[in-house]
């Protein structure tokens, strides 16, 4: 019983006590960078959880043999393997949000929630266990470049996914401050102050 | 030829800024810029190993990849050129420069995972530059990422004995003082006609 329970806790820790981008603030390049409009976001999302949980299993399944002091060589290889896998497929399946990402396809093998997760939690635990950890940090990190690209869609184009709703000023008078960078770092500040104020309410944040 | 050059250069420095205009290496730059003396000493980091890994990579991939077909292995390549040159930097400075690698021995092995150096092999490629050409991307860009964060640094060292509420304290000033530095390098933004 109390190791289900444990179970549980990997896979729902990363969704909001452990969440990379706000709480242990890793991985900020993609999230402010492809979270423009909400479709871009989530298939950045989606392909980083692709990587994430794939090498996560892989590197937890090879963990016994790999030795220590080139174990780090040996996880970006992995990385950079499904990497490329994204990379071709996307190419191929969806051209437009490939040529959108742009060069931040590749550099989702350099995306610091992988690898530290990877060193941090997959070469220490079992396939499974690696399986949910992975996944309940994608989760998170879903959520988190999700929320940013709606918000910033909503705001400069007053549209969500492509779908205008709400009030007609918006479209209009649309606020194109947030497409720029300055209206993602300024997002991120909000929802960082927001998590502080209200998720983390001990002494834990500098 | 040479004004071509310019405009690289300055495209590369201000207008595409890397940090505030194409938000790539971000974790450095927050995790970094909180004293003026590790901002200088990654900076100078970050120009040293950007021009190898430029160089490496670029011939790598020009004289290796393409001929024999494997430009599919090229993220694998280029990340793994990019550890070893790392590892062959910690080891000089650590003969060699005592002083700057106690400095910077920690944040060298950040550099790795820093997705800056990584951008520009992959940009310069994209863009299908030559070798001069890329050499004064990789320059223009990491004075980019050193005017910045040594900017911000400042700024930070300030932020410290500001009085600020709790919820804002930390990450979440700094995101919003990035923000409005970011507003002003927006009005570089169309300062060239840019034909990348």
């Amino acid at each position: 019983m109390n190791q289900k329970v444990n179970r549980l806790k990997y896979l729902t820790d990363g969704i909001i006590i452990e969440n990379p981008i706000l709480v242990i603030m890793i991985g900020l390049c993609p999230t402010l960078a492809t979270s423009i409009t909400a479709k871009d976001a989530l298939g950045m999302g989606i392909a980083t959880s692709f990587v994430l949980i794939c090498s996560n299993i892989v590197i937890s399944a090879i963990r016994k043999f790999v030795p220590d002091s080139i174990r780090i060589p040996i996880f970006i290889i992995i990385i950079s393997t499904f990497v490329t896998i994204v990379d071709y497929v996307m190419q191929a399946y969806a051209p437009t949000l490939y040529r959108v990402l742009g060069v931040f396809v590749p550099l989702i093998v350099v995306n610091c929630i992988i690898l530290g997760r990877a060193e941090a939690f997959a070469y220490h635990h079992n396939i499974f266990d690696s399986f949910l950890d992975g996944l309940g940090k994608s989760l998170g990190f879903i959520l988190v470049i999700g929320l940013m690209g709606i918000i910033r869609e909503y705001l400069s184009q007053g549209s969500v996914f492509g779908i205008a709703i709400g009030p007609k000023f918006l479209i209009s008078q649309p606020i194109l401050f947030m497409i720029f960078p300055p209206g993602g770092f300024l997002l991120i500040g909000l929802l960082k102050a927001f998590i502080n104020k209200f998720i983390i309410k001990s002494e834990t944040f500098e | 030829m040479g004004n071509n050059l310019l405009l690289i250069f300055l495209a590369a420095f201000i207008v595409n800024n890397i940090l505030l205009m194409r938000y790539i290496g971000l974790c450095p730059f927050f995790g970094v810029s909180t004293s003026l003396t590790t901002a200088f000493g990654m900076s100078a980091a970050v120009l040293f190993v950007m021009l190898l890994a430029t160089w490496v990579t670029w011939i790598v991939y020009h004289y290796l990849l393409l001929p024999l077909g494997l430009v599919f292995l090229r993220t694998a390549t280029f990340i793994l050129v990019i550890a070893s040159l790392v590892q062959f930097v910690e080891m000089f400075l650590k003969k060699n420069f005592k002083t700057l690698y106690s400095a910077l021995g920690i944040y060298l092995p950040l550099i790795t995972t820093n997705c800056a150096i990584l951008a520009v092999t992959f940009l310069v490629i994209n863009y299908r530059y030559s070798l001069l050409q890329s050499t004064i991307f990789a320059i223009g860009t990491a004075l980019g990422f050193a005017l910045v964060i040594i900017l911000f640094s400042a700024i930070r060292e300030r932020l410290e004995f500001a009085p600020i509420s709790r919820a804002f304290k930390g990450y979440p000033i700094a995101f919003i003082s990035a923000s409005l530095v970011a507003l002003a390098f927006l009005g570089f933004v169309g300062l060239f006609k840019l034909t990348l």
